[in-house]
């Protein structure tokens, strides 16, 4: 495992108060036949933060988010909650635990012979809190994902982003310290998915709500987590701090899941490439942190006399942090040049890749 | 047709009114509960427990493969038990409501099948137990189902009331042979058919419309 260990780390712990963990994972262990959908995993979820859990489909995502309020059970392992052991917990003694944890799924599970305001204040009848309270709470989480006017409507009704406000709501409304968010924006569209993802995240913000989310997505990774874990064949690969994990990924996996949203070289360029020497050589250049906030490109001109060419690439800012790829073309025929025009690069620890050759990079 | 057959008519629908009427209910009563034991205890299930559920089957279908005619006459001490008698109307609701209540389970359990398993899911993360998800999810859900099914037992029950004749307890099949097929009286038949006809189609209307009342699937 590639823990990123990094300032950004201590950065989410509050000095004063030492966060507590809502979620701890000792050794998690479960096989479904000859498949060990958990090989051992161990995380913990601290206070008031958004861990995304990523992986391919059938990495053992599922099962391991359902172990967190006893849906599932782990052959071996631990599941701390608020630092109480759960695993080992009868039903009856989880029911009133799972009240501390709300979830949202993929397909919303909206209850579709109740109304909206009845589908979100059911924890609250779960409960058994009085009518008035329950349609009171329903109507301030309608009011805070902006569905009022849908209280007295029917699921079949609303379009699947107002579903998803519709079960974030009702995942809300036994007020829970934990928010477990199953591929919440998989069956969304991309517009739709991020009104859907700026909720939760306001909802992280403004109730301190701790949030253990899991998805194939990395955008969704990007846009509000806090941390991530990298997940296959049942064990985490790779964790820590996004913006980390995104500048310098570790494992072969999280590289192919990171893949569609990392820059990659234009493909009629990369089409052109050829891994015999041409008349320029194309480097990938990644940065993050404080290689990339520093005036890098001017820097590189002035210290290594010599053209060079920007082809492609950019900054971008994760968790504000900017993190990048720079495509440069260094003409060739001179080994030297290109060696030194490496080593300033590595200096400024940014990391340097030589992807090959061609004639000409426009 | 005569005053008097006019009057046998009429107590005649009333006889097949109150056997459907009554142990349709019955079957409601007892089948919906069934159903609900079949997909609760079957393996997945909310109380899993294939022993009970091998058992439940099994009776429901030993049941269910017995012709009503026979079923009406093998359960005339059953019958004498409950009602006091073995003949008239009232020992006819025994029978049926016996023939029908498995036949019911299976309907319902159908309905009660087709819920969503995700529904059920939602409700024990909620934290609610068993019978919360029966109250809230299975039930409510599977309504409209549940009330098609209901529709279909009390058709069937109309069908199978006409052999109670058979132990003396009248109703509209029991004129019908008596007077429209041993006596010929066409006009008795004919009146029969027309009243069944009618009584169907006023059952399956009122089931139709409740349904479109309940159904929220969109």
């Amino acid at each position: 495992m590639n823990q990123h260990v990094t300032a950004a780390i201590e950065n989410t712990d509050d000095a004063d108060a030492p966060a507590q963990d809502v979620v701890r994972l000792v050794e998690l262990k479960r096989r479904f036949g000859a498949t060990a959908a958990l090989d051992g995993i161990s995380l913990t979820v601290r206070k008031g933060e958004i861990l995304g859990i990523i992986g391919r489909s059938g990495a053992g995502k599922s099962t391991l988010i359902r172990c967190l309020n006893g849906l599932e059970r782990p052959d071996t392992g631990e599941v701390f909650i608020e630092g109480r052991e759960i695993s080992r917990l009868r039903e009856r003694d989880l029911q009133p635990l799972r009240r501390r944890i709300g979830m949202i799924f993929q397909h919303f599970n909206l209850l579709s012979a109740k109304t909206v305001e009845d589908n979100v204040a059911l924890p609250l009848k779960i409960e058994g809190r009085p009518k008035a309270e329950r349609l009171k709470r329903a109507a301030e989480l309608l009011d805070l994902v902006g569905l009022s006017e849908k209280a007295k409507a029917y699921p079949a009704s609303l379009s699947g982003g107002q579903k998803q406000r519709v079960g974030i709501a009702r995942a809300l409304a036994a007020r829970p310290a934990l928010l477990l968010s199953d591929e919440a924006t998989s069956a969304l569209d991309p517009e739709t998915t991020r009104s859907i993802l700026a909720l939760i995240k306001d909802i992280n913000r403004q109730l301190d709500l701790t949030i253990l989310l899991i998805t194939h997505e990395m955008e969704v990774i990007r846009s509000i987590a806090d941390r991530v874990a990298v997940i296959d064949a049942g064990r985490i690969v790779e964790q820590g701090p996004v913006w980390s994990v995104f500048a310098d990924p570790q494992s072969g996996i999280t590289k192919r899941l990171l893949g569609a949203i990392r820059p990659q070289l234009p493909p009629e360029l990369a089409a052109r490439l050829r891994p015999s020497a041409g008349a320029q050589t194309i480097l990938r250049v990644d940065v993050a942190g404080e290689a990339a906030r520093g005036p890098l490109l001017s820097d590189l001109a002035r210290a290594v006399p010599g053209a060079f060419r920007l082809v492609h690439g950019g900054i971008d800012h994760i968790q504000q942090q900017p993190v990048g790829t720079l495509f440069l073309s260094i003409p060739g025929g001179d080994a030297g040049h290109l060696a030194e025009v490496i080593a300033f690069l590595k200096s400024r620890e940014a990391r340097v890749e030589v992807l090959g050759h061609v004639a000409d990079p426009v | 047709m005569s005053p008097i057959l006019f009057e046998l008519l009429l107590r005649s629908i009333w006889e097949t009114v109150l056997m459907t009427a009554a142990s349709g209910l019955i079957s409601l009563v007892f089948g919906l509960p069934l159903g609900l034991a079949l997909i609760a205890t079957e393996r997945g299930g909310i109380a899993e427990s294939p022993w009970v559920n091998r058992v439940l089957a099994a009776v429901i279908n030993g049941f269910r493969s017995v012709p009503f005619i026979i079923l009406l006459v093998a359960l005339i001490p059953v019958t004498r038990l409950i009602v006091g008698t073995s003949i008239g109307t009232w020992a006819a609701i025994v029978p049926l409501s016996i023939a029908a209540t498995p036949y019911y389970a299976r309907i319902a359990e159908v309905s009660l099948r087709e819920v969503d398993h995700g529904l059920i899911e939602a409700a024990r993360a909620m934290g609610g137990n068993r019978w919360t998800i029966v109250r809230e999810v299975l039930v409510p859900e599977a309504l409209p189902g549940i009330v098609v099914g209901f529709t279909v037992t009390l058709v069937t029950l109309v069908g199978a009331s006409a052999m109670a004749g058979a132990i003396g307890a009248g109703g509209l099949g029991d004129l019908a042979i008596r007077y429209g097929y041993q006596r010929f009286e066409t006009s008795v038949m004919i009146a029969v058919v027309i009243v069944l006809i009618i009584l169907v189609c006023g059952i399956q209307w009122v089931g139709d419309r409740l349904v479109a009342r309940l159904d929220r699937r969109g």
